[in-house]
């Protein structure tokens, strides 16, 4: 039996480090910003590269994003995915995650032959988790999110979820929408060999809504439910810390007859 | 899009209703209480949404933590929680009894599910809430913090209903129940088949020892960062969090070098977390960290750098080698225990 066709969804995100606001639009800095492959996506890359090493097929992956973009999509080749494909737009500007997973399960219905499609658990930036289970409620097909590992058994597939009190195991049916849970797994380097085929040319796609059949009402700021109102700058109460330092006995005495005497600990 | 004719139709705050082996989570009962205060606000009422299989027990048991009725839909296909059952029933109901305002746990299977749900309906859906309130246009302005915690970000669904946010556990407050509190458990029914059940959940692995302490309803969390230097050295933590009861944490950094865990992890990618006490060791106080336990009652914070931005926060700091403060705390913590013990023995 011929391994499947899996599509990762993945996004290119600000550095966690560099995350800066706009203080105009209330939105995040995007231009001029260091950025990467969302970091659980790269789990999920590997999630999808791993089923390949073992049944064959192949590992298409897939942004939404302006055109630098395309430096994620390059990574991911190197690392050793077949295909990749852009989808980008002025059009979907400002989408929230609503015409976000909407556009992306257009564009995975148009690449088509597919049998399982992998995102990462949430991305660093936003931090939602709904664009997954979102393409799942869109292509109407099976979800298993928050996989810490995940095996093909040709007609199904079996992935271990974890919940709040452990994990369980899920099996359903193809197509299905797996999200791969941040660190489980170790993602491949690019390799020197998956650069030279990038720069080669000729592996990545790039299409626009019309070229999809995306509709132009149900995407972009203008058709996205949610809007971000206003943006307030977190500042923390003071709580006038009572510091002790010195001979580490002595401090540790003082400190707790302090907390006694707070009412943190009984007499 | 599809958008309400007309916004006045939907009446109403919803919470999604989590059953986990027989009870009501903990988080779902904190929504009801916060529900209440929305719906007194917005002049309606409160409803649960409760899918289940034998869970009318709950359906009560929500109507005494704020609930004023409760849409009970039980089938076996529902005994456990799959994404696409639950979907349809929750999606049906929403088109049936349009609620102006639905919230759910920000829970893994809360997560999955309202993921789902905003897809197949097309409505807003704001994740991890920190605080809600109605504006004065009516709306739910739905805070959440963004960008690394370094802000909150007010989230408004204007054209759209329902209104969809999510909260972790320990956010909101859970009332104090009122027993024998009325309120109305109404049974619908959705027709399911099989074909509407695609996952099933072929084996269960609970969590059993340290890692079934859950720092989220810990009254005591002690984490460590970069600080602990070594994997090994949480042992000393550990020492600590047993002495007081409590569990143990960690700061993404921990976390991210293969130390401990995910499941370890508190701050914004990771767990909030609201004890009584928190305990940050060899953590310098990243915002990021900062999100997921700002709001603990007291911080007591140990770290060798007095300028670690941690301490800005801190209720008790002590300056310090870790190595030599976390044990002589824990000894100092067992030798006072022990002279209670004696003092309560001898009365």
């Amino acid at each position: 039996m011929p391994g499947p066709r899996s599509i990762v969804c993945i996004k290119q995100v600000p550095k966690a480090q560099e995350l800066q606001v706009d203080p105009v639009t209330n939105t995040l800095k995007r231009v001029g910003v260091p950025s990467e492959i969302n970091p659980p996506d790269r789990n999920a890359i590997e999630m999808a590269l791993q089923i390949r090493d073992k049944h064959g097929g192949e590992v298409f992956v897939v942004t939404m994003g302006p055109p630098v973009f395309t430096f994620s999509l390059d990574e991911a080749l190197a690392m050793g995915c077949d295909r990749a494909f852009l989808l980008t737009d002025r059009l979907l500007g400002g989408s929230d995650t609503v015409p976000t997973a909407y556009a992306l399960s257009e564009t995975i219905h148009k690449i088509g032959g597919y049998q399982l499609i992998f995102c990462g658990e949430e991305t660093t930036d936003a931090s939602t988790g709904h664009v997954g289970p979102g393409i799942a409620g869109h292509l109407d097909c099976a979800q298993i999110t928050y996989c810490s590992a995940v095996q093909y058994l040709g007609s199904r597939v079996r992935g271990k979820r974890s919940v709040e009190d452990g994990y369980e195991t899920w099996e359903c049916p193809l197509p299905c929408v797996v999200t791969a849970n941040f660190l489980s797994n170790k993602p491949r380097p690019p390799t020197l060999t998956g650069k030279i085929r990038v720069k080669r040319g000729g592996l990545t796609t790039t299409w626009s809504c019309a070229d999809v059949g995306i509709d132009p009402d149900k995407v972009g700021i203008r058709n996205s439910p949610t809007i971000v109102a206003k943006v307030d700058t977190v500042v923390l109460p003071d709580r006038k810390a009572k510091i002790f330092r010195g001979e580490p006995r002595a401090a540790v005495a003082q400190l707790l007859d302090a907390m006694v005497a707070d009412g943190v600990f009984p007499a | 899009m599809t958008l309400p004719k007309d916004k006045s139709e939907y009446r109403g705050v919803w919470v999604f209703l989590e059953a986990r082996k027989g009870a009501l989570r903990e988080v779902s009962r904190q929504l009801l209480g916060e529900a209440r205060r929305l719906a007194d606000i917005r002049r309606s009422d409160v409803s649960g949404v409760l899918p289940g299989w034998n869970v009318e027990p709950l359906a009560r048991e929500a109507t005494e933590y704020g609930a004023d009725r409760v849409y009970l839909v039980e089938d076996r296909r529902l005994e456990t929680y799959t994404s696409r059952p639950f979907a349809k029933v929750v999606a049906t109901l929403i088109g049936k009894h349009k609620p102006e305002i639905v919230l759910f746990g920000a829970t893994k299977n809360g997560r999955d599910l309202g993921g789902r749900l905003h897809a197949m309906i097309e409505t807003g859906l704001a994740a991890d809430c920190v605080k809600l309130e109605i504006d004065d246009e009516g709306n739910l302005d739905m805070v959440r913090p963004s960008f690394g915690g370094k802000s909150l970000a007010h989230i408004l669904c204007k054209q759209h209903r329902p209104q969809m946010a999510s909260a972790r556990p320990n956010v909101f407050r859970v009332l104090p129940r009122q027993p024998g509190r009325q309120g109305q458990v109404i049974r619908e029914t959705v027709a399911l088949t099989d074909a509407d059940v695609d996952a099933t959940i072929v084996t269960f692995e609970e969590r059993t020892g340290q890692l079934a302490r859950k720092i989220e309803d810990a009254r005591v969390v002690v984490s460590g960062g970069l600080g602990m230097r070594d994997p090994k050295n949480f042992a000393l933590l550990e020492a600590l969090a047993d002495e007081l009861g409590g569990a143990v944490g960690a700061s993404r950094k921990a976390v991210d070098a293969g130390w401990v865990p995910k499941d370890y992890q508190v701050g914004q990618t990771g767990k909030t977390v609201r004890p009584k006490l928190y305990i940050a060791v060899g953590i310098s106080g990243a915002v990021q960290h900062l999100a997921g336990m700002q709001e603990s009652e007291k911080i007591l914070v140990v770290n060798q750098d007095h300028k670690a931005p941690i301490f800005e926060i801190a209720d008790y700091g002590v300056v310090g080698d870790l190595f030599q403060v976390i044990p002589e705390l824990a000894r100092q913590l067992r030798e006072r225990k022990a002279i209670r013990g004696g003092r309560a023995a001898a009365a």
